[in-house]
């Protein structure tokens, strides 16, 4: 590999690198796509929904042959309490035609979506470990690989290497996570044959639906899901990783308590746990992203904390921060300067576009998260919010002026009393509109 | 349906490397350390924690990449490397 010249490498083919390559690859620059894993996705885990936009600009109507699972009809929020579940959700035809997001595995998307950077041109190197960025008089010039003479020169590369980014931390982009900036999440695939899926989850054909919960992760900042595949069921539950190191409980004793859950337990009797997984994902938002490219490279995807958690939208805006990376690359290549001024202009767009400005109205998402007691708003209020219907439910000869009067005491006495119930109202208000 | 860990691990195809990728740095500052958390958080009981040796032990093994030791040890006694190019863990479906 020794003395091997790229216009371009690409450090990881997650969605975020393979975006970049094949963005890069067609329009004709020569491209290394560099992967750890034995092949792109092998070592990739996420919920998971794949959302038709960003993959679009990338690839017109690529919904015909991409390997998906549902097409995703109906999205569900569920507030766990101890037996009980109070729900919200959406269902609506329009989701449908054209899908607006689907549910998808990363083994088969993330090697289906590399193979797309192949054909376009890009040079695959999996297996393969970059151990080190090459740099020469502060500027990145290439990477250093794990194999036999395996160091690889280029004008630009890019980062993609994902949520613990060896390479974003070397370059100084970021020191290290807190660990109030990641979640990890535990997830096993279930498998239940199709009729049943469908009958649980009231779907037809293709059609799926997603479930969010919250409550009953032992009072640690944490969201749960449950996704339909075509015959298999994605049951998973993500906590902050601060709470977690506090709480001393093992991630997967989470998963086994919400597998007795009643609402949870029947939606997944008699499946066979097929796969056992586990992933950080970055949560910091907003004021975590970290500096975003410099003299001959640039950063993007989960390696610069490109997630909205509020949405779960990880794959699409590490699409698009791939895409708008390779642009700027082309713009360089054409200019022939890949000076950390001209890769600003990567800076720009991605500020200008729903990367920045969706994190942007999160912004207060994440202190509310690291400020605000946790066992308060993943325990307690999940829990009063339970009760308050259930009482509001019961016939029982109680007026329904006192049980209303009952239910708000009770919200108010979780949260410590009027005052306090209304500041993290308006905490919760502002941290969603930032 | 409640499972172990080793029943969970069974379900993931691991290609192991005979050297490991996380090295404990200072024994001596395990042995301090009172809340011993990766025995804990690693969601494939990684590590453990043996009184009479006075000593972490390391299943690299059976590590699923995650990352959580990498920034979750209180005082970064571990140092945290990929799996060599193409070993470690390989999912089927992700
Ligand atoms: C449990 C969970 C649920 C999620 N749910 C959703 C969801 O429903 N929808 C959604 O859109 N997003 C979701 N996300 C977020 C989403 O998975 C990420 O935002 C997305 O995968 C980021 O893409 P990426 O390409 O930046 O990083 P990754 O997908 O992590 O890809 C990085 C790649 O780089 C490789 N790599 C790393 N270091 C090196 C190196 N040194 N040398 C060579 N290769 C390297 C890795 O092997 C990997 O293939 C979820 C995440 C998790 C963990
Ligand atoms: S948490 Fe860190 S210091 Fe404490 S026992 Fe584990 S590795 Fe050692
Ligand atoms: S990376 Fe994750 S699975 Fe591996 S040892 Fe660390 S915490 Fe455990």
């Amino acid at each position: 590999m020794a003395d091997a010249h790229f216009n371009a490498i690409v450090v990881g083919a997650g969605p975020a690198g393979s975006a970049a390559a094949l963005t890069m690859a067609e329009a004709g620059l020569k491209v290394a796509l560099i992967e750890r894993g034995e092949f792109p996705g092998a070592k990739n885990v996420f919920g998971g929904v794949l959302y038709r936009k960003q993959i679009e600009d990338l690839i017109p109507e690529f919904w015909k042959e991409a390997p998906l699972e549902r097409a995703i009809v109906e999205q569900r929020m569920w507030l766990l309490g101890n037996d009980s579940v109070a729900k919200f959700g959406h269902r609506n035809e329009r989701y449908l035609d054209p899908p607006n997001c689907w549910t998808g595995l990363r083994v088969k998307f993330d090697q289906w979506f590399a193979g797309k950077a192949e054909k376009a041109g890009a040079l695959p190197i999996y297996e393969t470990v970059v151990t080190e960025l090459i740099r020469e008089n502060g500027r990145v010039v290439g990477v250093r690989t794990d194999r036999e003479d395996g160091d690889l020169r280029a004008d630009v590369v890019i980062v993609a290497d994902g949520v613990n980014s060896l390479l974003g931390k070397a370059l100084g982009a970021h020191q290290e996570w807190m660990p109030d900036q990641v979640s990890l999440a535990v997830k096993e695939m279930i498998a239940l044959p199709k009729e049943k899926i469908q009958d649980r989850f009231n779907l037809e054909g293709d059609e799926g639906c997603t479930i969010e919960f919250i409550g009953q992760t032992a009072g640690m900042a944490g969201l749960g899901f449950l996704y339909t595949n075509q015959d298999t069921l994605s049951l998973g539950v993500g906590v902050m990783v601060s709470d977690l190191k506090k709480h001393h409980i093992k991630p997967y004793e989470v998963l086994d308590s919400i597998k007795q859950h009643p609402m949870i337990r029947r939606l997944i009797q008699g499946g066979e746990v097929k796969e056992y997984s586990g992933h950080l994902i970055p949560e910091g938002g907003f004021d975590a992203l970290p500096p975003l490219s410099g003299d001959g490279w640039m950063l993007v995807g989960d390696a610069a904390q490109m997630v909205n958690a509020v949405h779960r939208e990880g794959t699409n805006l590490a699409m698009l921060s791939g895409r708008l990376a390779g642009l700027t690359a082309i713009k360089a290549h054409q200019q022939g300067s890949f000076s950390a001024g001209m890769l600003k202009s990567y800076d720009d767009t991605i500020r200008a576009s729903i990367v920045f400005k969706d994190l942007k109205k999160y912004r207060g998402m994440h202190s509310l998260m690291r400020d605000v007691d946790s066992e308060l708003l993943f325990n307690k209020l999940p829990q009063a919010l339970n009760d308050a219907v259930y009482q509001m439910l019961l016939v029982d000869g109680v007026t329904k002026k006192e049980k209303q009067k009952s239910a708000i005491k009770l919200l108010r006495s979780v949260a410590g009393g009027n005052m306090d119930l209304l500041r993290l109202g308006l905490k919760g208000w502002r941290a969603m509109n930032g | 349906m409640s499972t172990g860990v080793e029943e969970r691990l069974y379900s993931i195809r691991y290609k192991t490397d005979d050297k490991s990728h996380l090295i404990i740095k200072d024994q001596d500052v395990c042995a301090r350390c009172t809340t011993k958390e990766c025995n804990f958080f690693c969601p494939a009981d990684v590590y453990l924690w043996h009184d009479e040796e006075k000593a972490t032990s390391v299943a690299y093994e059976n590590c699923i990449e995650c990352g959580t030791c990498r920034l979750g040890c209180p005082t970064y006694n571990i140092e945290w490397v990929y799996p060599t190019g193409g070993y470690g863990i390989t999912y089927k479906m992700g």
